[in-house]
């Protein structure tokens, strides 16, 4: 599986968040963005690049930071920079320590965009991210998903649930979360839907690979690469 | 949620899978199936702006001066149809109807079951619908002479791999491969009968579920050159088809239906078996709305005449199904009436609408078995309750219930002065 992940100083929310999710990229947050804070966080594969939220922080301490990342052993790049409209003028000069900018307030499609884009042109796989994982293969730059070669057809919903489970994997999450993170809040089913959902996903899986997406119970779900799983059936 | 990534998903999709056509689906007031047919290079337009046309041409669809609506795909019901050929697939995706101006249109049956869905939502709850579907195999829909069953089995009968059997199962495992969750299929009691129970959704959804399955029934029958028919009664002296729909309502993650009273039921279950029970009559010209529907609401045959519930008795109008110990949560309440003819929108909103009046009006649970009254007998006695059913004036809107009693009093007139093979048989010698 190779999935990015960026480190973003001082917050993942909101808007960026959101982005995030949409491109399908981990983030790892440092609210200090201290070095030594940022290097035990960093996963093994290292980070594949950087959002460094300005808008909340001095512009010199924010291209102070970009600056420190640059220059670091493992040199970060991309380094994105999030900017109030008011800041643009304080970037002149100080072109080379980053890759690219975007002004608040966010618009999650075009952050994703940069996003996916930037990756792409750093070399990364990340705008065009394969999750492979127990015989699951989800192309997330063209939608489409197969199990054990056979081709997927999912509704929008059930991608975006598929998704989501797949790059967090081991992870679990309620279905208020779910609800929440894949759905918004527009939907008529209320947390029951998820079950809905996770059984049409476990059907279409077939049940060699259901156990893929495994109940945790009275808790939620999780995508999961162990076979036990716990049979929801009601 | 994001449209434009929902649009992305769609027509990038459509890109990927090869797909050659895209059916736009929506729904008339009488349940009726309708489609655009729409290629990829429209489809983006379709998509963003919906495809315009007029409204005059669908039945319940006509508003006077100004006929034209708009269709727009609701991208989250985006599906592939799985028996078209890989490299020229054909996909499909609901719409809801609105006007130009962008606004609801009061004779879209999928808003009209979504206004009665805010509703409850804003009271906290949410509805969750499981029908079972009824219908008949027949070796043609040639209608000179009475159909003819594909087989001649019984309830649960497990015949030798039959065409029909085969069929069956070919069409639950296509439903399940489209993510449709099937509790299970069997033999109906009537000759060439089959019965499909869906698992529980949510109701829009279901909705849609029942527009999907009542196709794909029919699409891979027409395959097998055999015909399917949800027609309510179509043989004279065997058990009609219905479409026996099981209900609940949710609060955040618990079954508001769960409770101390009678057989694990809440207050609120009670009162919304008490709001079913009392408002039977009035919705029966929705959830039966054909005058064959009435053919199959007559005793003997296990479908409801009057309006009582009971735990076992077959015949009773709403049934509460016994619960697995340990499986409170599927802690449930059946309503017999309906038919797998009615428009399943209208059906799930006023099965819905009459038990949050019962919530509401704190209505008392009439004894058990206890018949308060009864069912209209024909769809004449259905649509006079209709007509002075408050309650369907405010579920529906006063467009949607006018225009269905001018079209079922046309229905009922010509079937009122058609001699039929009954009177000929009797008559014609005798008289």
């Amino acid at each position: 599986m190779n999935l990015d992940t960026l480190l973003c100083v001082p917050t993942c929310d909101g808007p960026l968040l959101k982005a995030f999710t949409l491109v399908g990229i981990r983030c790892v947050v440092s609210a200090t963005g201290r070095l030594d804070d940022i290097a035990r966080a960093e996963p093994s594969e290292g980070f594949s690049g950087a959002v460094v939220d300005a808008s909340t922080m001095s512009m010199t301490d924010a291209m102070g930071l970009c600056r420190q990342l640059r220059a670091r052993e493992k040199s970060l790049s991309p380094i994105m920079v999030i900017l109030d409209p008011h800041q643009v003028d304080e970037l002149t000069f100080r072109e080379d320590l980053f890759d690219d900018f975007i002004l608040t307030p966010l618009d999650v499609n075009e952050m994703a965009a940069r996003l996916r884009h930037r990756l792409r042109r750093a070399g990364h796989e990340g705008g065009t991210a394969l999750v492979d994982l127990g015989g699951l293969l989800i192309n997330l730059e063209t939608y489409q998903a197969s199990i054990a070669g056979r081709t997927l057809d999912l509704t929008y919903m059930e991608y975006e649930l598929l998704r989501f489970l797949a790059t967090n994997p081991h992870r679990v999450f309620t279905r208020e979360t779910l609800l929440n993170r894949v759905w918004g809040y527009e939907y008529y089913g209320g947390a029951r839907t998820v079950d809905v959902h996770v059984r049409r996903l476990r059907a279409k899986l077939g049940e060699e690979h259901a156990h893929l997406i495994a109940t945790i119970r009275s808790v939620g779900y999780k995508f999961s690469l162990t076979s036990n799983w716990s049979d929801d059936e009601d | 949620m994001n449209m434009q990534n929902q649009a992305q998903y769609v027509l990038r999709t459509v890109e990927e899978r090869g797909i050659r056509m895209v059916q736009l689906w929506f729904t008339d007031v009488l349940g009726r199936h309708k489609a655009f047919h729409v290629t990829p290079a429209e489809l983006a337009d379709a998509l963003d702006e919906g495809m315009t046309f007029d409204g005059s041409a669908i039945d319940g669809f006509s508003r006077g001066q100004e006929s034209d609506v708009l269709a727009r795909p609701d991208l989250t019901t985006f599906q592939l149809l799985p028996w078209h050929a890989e490299g020229s697939g054909v996909a499909s995706v609901f719409c809801d109807i609105v006007k130009i101006d962008g606004t609801p249109f009061e004779g879209c049956p999928r808003q009209q079951l979504r206004r009665v869905l805010n509703e409850a939502r804003t009271r906290g709850y949410t509805f969750f619908v499981a029908p079972e579907m009824e219908y008949f195999y027949f070796n043609s829909l040639e209608t000179s002479a009475p159909p003819v069953p594909v087989d001649r089995g019984s309830y649960f009968d497990l015949l030798p791999d039959d065409t029909a059997s085969q069929l069956r199962r070919r069409t639950v495992l296509t439903l399940e491969e489209m993510g449709i969750g099937v509790e299970h299929a069997q033999h109906e009691d009537a000759p060439g009968q089959h019965e499909i129970d869906l698992r529980y959704t949510d109701a829009l959804t279901m909705a849609d579920t029942v527009m999907t399955v009542r196709h794909v029934i029919k699409e891979l029958a027409r395959q097998s050159n055999i015909a399917a028919s949800f027609m309510p009664k179509p043989l004279s002296h065997e058990q009609g088809s219905g479409m026996h729909t099981h209900v609940s309502l949710w609060r955040e993650d618990t079954n508001a239906f769960i409770g101390d009273g009678p057989y694990g039921l809440s207050v609120v279950a009670q009162q919304f078996i008490a709001g079913l029970v009392h408002h039977a009559p009035e919705i029966t010209a929705i959830t039966n709305q054909w005058v064959n529907s009435y053919k199959r609401l007559v005793p003997g045959h296990e479908a409801p005449v009057s309006a009582a519930w009971a735990r076992f008795e077959p015949s009773a109008l709403v049934r509460v199904p016994t619960v697995k110990t340990g499986r409170f949560d599927s802690t449930r309440v059946e309503y017999r009436a309906p038919d797998p003819a009615a428009n399943p929108y209208l059906a799930f909103a006023v099965i819905l609408a009459a038990g949050l009046r019962g919530i509401e009006g704190g209505y008392e649970l009439p004894a058990e078995g206890q018949a308060t009254t009864y069912l209209p007998r024909s769809l004449a006695e259905a649509t006079e309750l209709m007509e002075r059913s408050q309650l369907l004036h405010e579920t529906l809107g006063e467009h949607l219930v006018e225009w269905f009693l001018r079209n079922k009093r046309a229905e009922w007139a010509s079937y009122r002065s058609e001699v039929t093979p009954f009177e000929l048989e009797r008559y014609l010698p005798l008289l």
